[in-house]
């Protein structure tokens, strides 16, 4: 069991929903709102992760990010630090891998609250941004938990950008998934089963709970 | 005399046609103003742009003496200072009534912010309502809730979109007593739209009737319907028949008129001539068995058709023309009446008016 792995993962996992759930939070509430007539085209590049197939997303960051792009040499210029195979590269990578699954239950619960509400605070003094905060994130719970649960989850479970981006070095890069394929490699097929079962149980009890709590009334699912 | 109250919109949506309305009042139109018209007639276009929900693409809002909207201003719905209801009240479903109520009081102090919702609690009877969530209330305690929340915070205008056209009749009838009672005791100047000419008459000091985003008439509520301006206008308060006629000559303050065939006398004002209506309203109607002679106001006729309305009896007339008389049920059986019996309609003469055709 390669705890080192796990911990590693959990971290990525925690790091990108921080991050996906203050910047999808606005996104969401953006696209769930405007009526701007190219929403759409931001509409299916939020989605794209979702269908993209993991290694095609990972090897263009590792080509956008390496030091022969030119924002891979202003990120050295500015941090003195290749971002491919280290830490804060994978949260780049994970941060768009997993967009989609942030801000779609979002924009889906958001979307859901009727607009009377909105008009009623603003006549009521509240600003945008007081009645984002007052009404609309209250009543949008649901979404907002459902976004975080599923970023942690798919973060803790991706391994094409991961093995594209991250390479596999121990304590820096290599993720529980990562792991499991080296122990398969190396025909350590005890090892690998282990950690696997640790990574199902992990991904069940927090769906688990997350329903749980659903159903007694903390807050509902979206149903869209 | 300036006008309190002036919003002229001209609103261009994406897909869809131009829509353009225009209203003004002035300070004697309040404490409550009636904005009366058939759906589409822009009622709600103008108390949407006045609160700042809809943005026109040109026109004027202004509130006395303080611009809204023109060319150069927008001042969003929050910095207008306005209570604004809807037919379903949004009161916010994750907070409790107290809660709602105390939604707008940011700007007071914790201390006279809780001394205001106990006032309010206390002036809109609400002190058992005040731990329960919307979602327990009845459509009269929600409406009654959002009243409060919007008259909670002194607002400068309250604007009203059909509050109480969701609610059945009893609660109706006792938040509307009570709507008065309230915007009297703050003197709150108010503009109620409704499409309900019994709700226009039951709470409104004044009527402007609106027609395709047009005020066709304006004035004191009794005023306005009992003395419509033309045959259109009576039409949209709900007159039931309009009697086609001639005016033979003029008498004191009234005509009379050639109307199928029979001299009939009403109101009318000064120099109508020529082809006219006569607006007369069906409870204005008496009907008699045979007539009275003595030269009684009114036309012989047939009974058409018979409907019950509720405890009214609505009886269809040909006397030459069509007329409507309306009477409690227990007022029509005793006349024994069926379809195709002979009958006398009276008419009263000072509430039939007489208006230019059109």
């Amino acid at each position: 069991m390669d705890w080192t792995a796990l911990a590693l993962s959990l971290r990525l996992a925690a790091v990108t929903t921080v991050i996906l759930l203050a910047l999808s939070l606005p996104l969401a509430w953006w696209l769930a709102t405007t009526r701007w007539r190219w929403r759409h085209v931001v509409d299916a590049l939020v989605a794209m992760p979702m269908l993209l197939p993991p290694t095609v997303l990972g090897y263009y960051l590792l080509i956008a990010l390496g030091p022969r792009s030119p924002i891979g040499a202003l990120l050295i210029r500015l941090t003195g630090e290749s971002l491919p195979f280290t830490f804060p590269g994978l949260v780049v990578g994970s941060v768009l891998y997993s967009l989609p699954f942030a801000v779609q239950p979002m924009r889906a619960s958001f979307a859901r609250v009727d607009r009377e509400l909105l008009e009623a605070a603003w006549c009521l003094g509240a600003s945008r941004a007081r009645t984002f905060v007052r009404v609309v994130l209250p009543l949008s719970r649901a979404g907002v938990v459902a976004a975080a649960v599923l970023t942690f989850v798919h973060t803790l479970g991706e391994f094409g950008v991961v093995l594209m981006l991250g390479g596999n070095l121990p304590g820096r890069t290599r993720t529980v998934s990562v792991a499991i394929y080296d122990q398969v490699q190396s025909l350590d097929y005890a090892a690998a089963n282990r950690t696997a079962g640790v990574l199902v149980a992990l991904s069940f009890a927090l769906l688990a709970l997350t329903y749980h709590a659903q159903r007694e009334g903390a807050f509902r699912w979206p149903t869209t | 005399m300036a006008d309190d109250l002036i919003a002229r919109v001209e609103l261009r949506a994406a897909h869809g046609p131009r829509r353009s309305a225009e209203l003004s009042l002035d300070a004697g139109a309040f404490p409550i103003a009636v904005l009366f018209g058939p759906s589409g007639a822009g009622k709600s276009t103008l108390l949407r742009c006045l609160a700042g929900l809809d943005r026109p693409s040109a026109g004027v809002v202004s509130w006395r003496g303080r611009p809204w909207f023109d060319a150069t201003t927008w001042v969003p719905p929050q910095r207008r200072d306005v209570g604004f209801v809807a037919q379903h009240g949004a009161l916010f479903p994750h907070l409790d009534v107290a809660a709602n109520v105390a939604f707008g009081l940011d700007a007071l102090s914790p201390s006279e912010r809780s001394r205001r919702v106990d006032e309010c609690v206390a002036r809109f009877e609400l002190g058992a309502l005040r731990h329960r969530a919307p979602s327990t209330l009845s459509g009269g305690e929600r409406q009654r809730v959002a009243l409060a929340r919007a008259i909670a915070r002194r607002p400068s205008l309250l604007l009203l979109d059909e509050p109480f056209s969701a609610l059945d009749h009893p609660a109706r009838s006792a938040l509307r007593a009570d709507l008065r009672r309230w915007v009297r005791e703050l003197s709150l100047p108010t503009l109620l739209v409704t499409h309900d000419p019994s709700e226009a008459m039951a709470i409104g000091d004044s009527l402007a009737v609106l027609d395709a985003g047009r005020v066709r008439q304006s004035g004191p509520v009794g005023e306005v319907f009992e003395r419509p301006l033309d045959a259109a206008t009576a039409r949209i308060l709900g007159v039931d028949t309009l009697v086609p006629a001639a005016v033979l000559r003029a008498t004191e303050g009234g005509a009379v008129l050639l109307a199928g065939g029979r001299e009939l006398a009403a109101s009318a004002p000064v120099g109508i001539t020529g082809e006219v209506r006569v607006c007369v309203r069906a409870e204005d109607v008496a009907l008699l068995a045979r007539d009275p002679g003595g030269g009684r106001n009114g036309a012989p006729g047939r009974v058409l058709r018979v409907d019950d309305e509720g405890a009214f009896t609505v009886v269809a007339l040909d006397c030459g023309y069509p007329l409507l008389a309306r009477m409690p049920r227990r007022v029509f059986r005793e006349l024994g009446l069926g379809e195709g019996d002979a009958v006398f309609a009276a008419i009263d003469e000072g509430a039939a008016w007489v208006v230019a055709e059109g």
